[in-house]
């Protein structure tokens, strides 16, 4: 049974049709990175697994339960899907452990003790276990996005949704988040990351999906997609994310200098 | 003689000080001051006050405020959350209800919790004498304002605070009592605070229910005692009561400001 099992997935706001047709499979292990140029679709694609938007049309299954059905129960699903945001979210009126315990406590029920055991592990994992005190406005941003991977974690999901965990930190802070991510993906969790870290893509990845105007362009190995990608417009993007500094004048339509 | 820049700046800036102090002195040297202690700060009236200012008008005084305060806030949060629901019935009440309230005078309120329902309901009473009319008739116009205060605070925590609790599996109820109204008060701790001065200052409306020695406050015992001492020195001990209760809690603001910049 497949992790994610999404099929004609389409999502409007208002009259803007940002996806348009998904169909996408996530097996259990999976390290799926979706790559592509802002305003793609790609975070709306990865918010409608866990229903933070509601598609239009479409089914979307997360281990066998269709989320798209009206009688699901959407809140025991989101206990399962672990979530890491761009602007990490953490909760500023409660300390890091507090963060990492509330929803043990609130949602799972575990018992004081126990919620605070599996924090100081998962934090440990993260490598922040001396910053249990803090409070979140305290930390780095590359701190923050840990103990954000942290909180998801401790609700032992079978499944991480990583909406550009990257790309609001600064750049010397990347590497710590990515090292951690790079950590999940070794041990086996299975994750779907919306990113524009190109390199990690590569190495981490075992697909690379690129979208582009709310489809799938093309997906597969990473190997294939960077080394030889069969569609133009896959090969225009990585063009312009991997050499920059190559971009010429009129590829954007200037006149050339 | 040419003074540069700087010095001119430095210039001007003493005879600021200056210009301050002898308008200072001007005052004081005018002032007759025998009369204006006579008048008010006679230390015999002041005493005869005394302890019945602190241990009736003040505790009283207080009490309102607490009394009012605790049910505005939380008719307030309710009518807030109305006026957030997805449920069109329920903005438009909290809506009316606002809009109603905010613009009555809490004197004219006031008197219809006092004297208007009553008459209107001869059979039933407000439970708690005065203290019950006064929670009831001051607290609705003051849940007005905190509503509208308690709104702007929970639209001020960011959205992401509220979904990154639904994704660890909260259901709604539980993420804006857990997460985003902890939040939301800590962000309207200022005007709320503001909001307990106002109404401090609008129990000396009370006495126009009728107070009695027991239930009366300090506008109206400083009322009382300048009519039987035919001297206004009363007023000013009322005055420094009401700083009293007001002055600390601006401090505490201040210090729960600072708790909250940390945490932020």
């Amino acid at each position: 049974m497949s992790t994610i099992e999404i099929a004609g997935l389409h999502k409007s706001f208002g009259r803007l049709e940002v996806l348009r047709g998904i169909d996408l499979a996530v097996e259990p292990g999976e390290v799926v990175c979706v790559i592509g140029p802002s305003g793609s679709g790609k975070s709306t694609l990865l918010r409608c697994v866990n229903l933070l938007e509601e598609p239009t049309a479409g089914t979307i299954r997360v281990a066998g339960v269709e989320v798209t059905d009206p009688d699901c129960d959407i809140d025991a699903v989101r206990r399962g899907i672990g979530m890491v945001f761009q602007q990490f979210n953490l909760f500023g009126h409660l300390t890091v452990r507090e963060n990492v315990t509330i929803a043990q406590r609130r949602v799972l029920k575990r018992s004081r003790a126990e919620a605070t055991r599996i924090a100081t592990e998962n934090l440990a994992r993260v490598g922040l276990a001396e910053k249990a005190d803090a409070y979140p406005a305290q930390l780095s941003g590359g701190q923050q996005q840990r103990v954000a991977i942290a909180r998801a974690l401790a609700m032992d999901p079978q499944l991480m949704l990583f909406d550009e965990p990257t790309s609001a930190l600064d750049p010397e802070l990347v590497g710590e988040v990515l090292a951690v991510m790079r950590g999940l993906a070794a041990e086996g969790m299975t994750m779907l990351v919306v990113t524009h870290e190109m390199a990690f893509a590569r190495e981490v990845a075992s697909r690379v999906v690129f979208m582009d105007g709310g489809v799938i362009v093309e997906q597969g190995p990473p190997a294939t997609v960077f080394g030889n990608p069969a569609e133009e417009r896959t090969r225009e993007f990585l063009h312009r994310v991997l050499e920059p500094t190559r971009v010429s004048a009129t590829e954007i339509g200037a006149p050339e200098s | 003689m040419k003074l540069s820049r700087r010095r001119r700046q430095r210039v001007l800036r003493v005879a600021g000080y200056v210009v301050f102090g002898l308008a200072i002195l001007a005052v004081v040297a005018a002032a007759d001051w025998g009369r204006l202690s006579d008048a008010f700060f006679r230390s015999d009236v002041a005493r005869s006050m005394f302890p019945e200012a602190i241990t009736v008008a003040l505790r009283n005084t207080i009490l309102y405020t607490l009394l009012a305060f605790v049910f505005g806030l939380t008719l307030g949060l309710v009518l807030a959350l109305m006026r957030l629901s997805s449920i069109l019935p329920y903005r438009w009440f909290a809506t009316a209800y606002i809009e109603l309230f905010r613009g009555l005078p809490a004197l004219l309120v006031l008197f219809m919790v006092g004297y208007g329902v009553p008459l209107a309901f001869p059979d039933r009473e407000i439970p708690g004498g005065v203290y019950g009319s006064v929670t009831v008739g001051l607290g609705l116009t003051a849940a007005a304002y905190m509503a509208e205060t308690l709104r702007a605070g929970i639209q001020a925590v960011p959205k992401g605070q509220l979904e990154a609790a639904r994704t660890l599996g909260m259901s709604h109820p539980r993420a804006m009592v857990s997460i985003v109204l902890p939040q939301a008060f800590r962000i309207v701790i200022p005007p709320l605070t503001n909001e307990i001065i106002l109404l401090t200052k609008d129990t000396s409306l009370v006495y126009v229910l009728g107070v009695t020695s027991t239930t009366i406050e300090l506008t109206k015992f400083a009322g009382d005692a300048l009519n039987t001492r035919v001297n206004p020195t009363p007023l000013v001990v009322a005055g420094l009561l009401y700083l009293v209760i007001t002055l600390p809690l601006s401090q505490l603001v201040r210090g729960l400001e600072r708790r909250a910049a940390k945490e932020r």
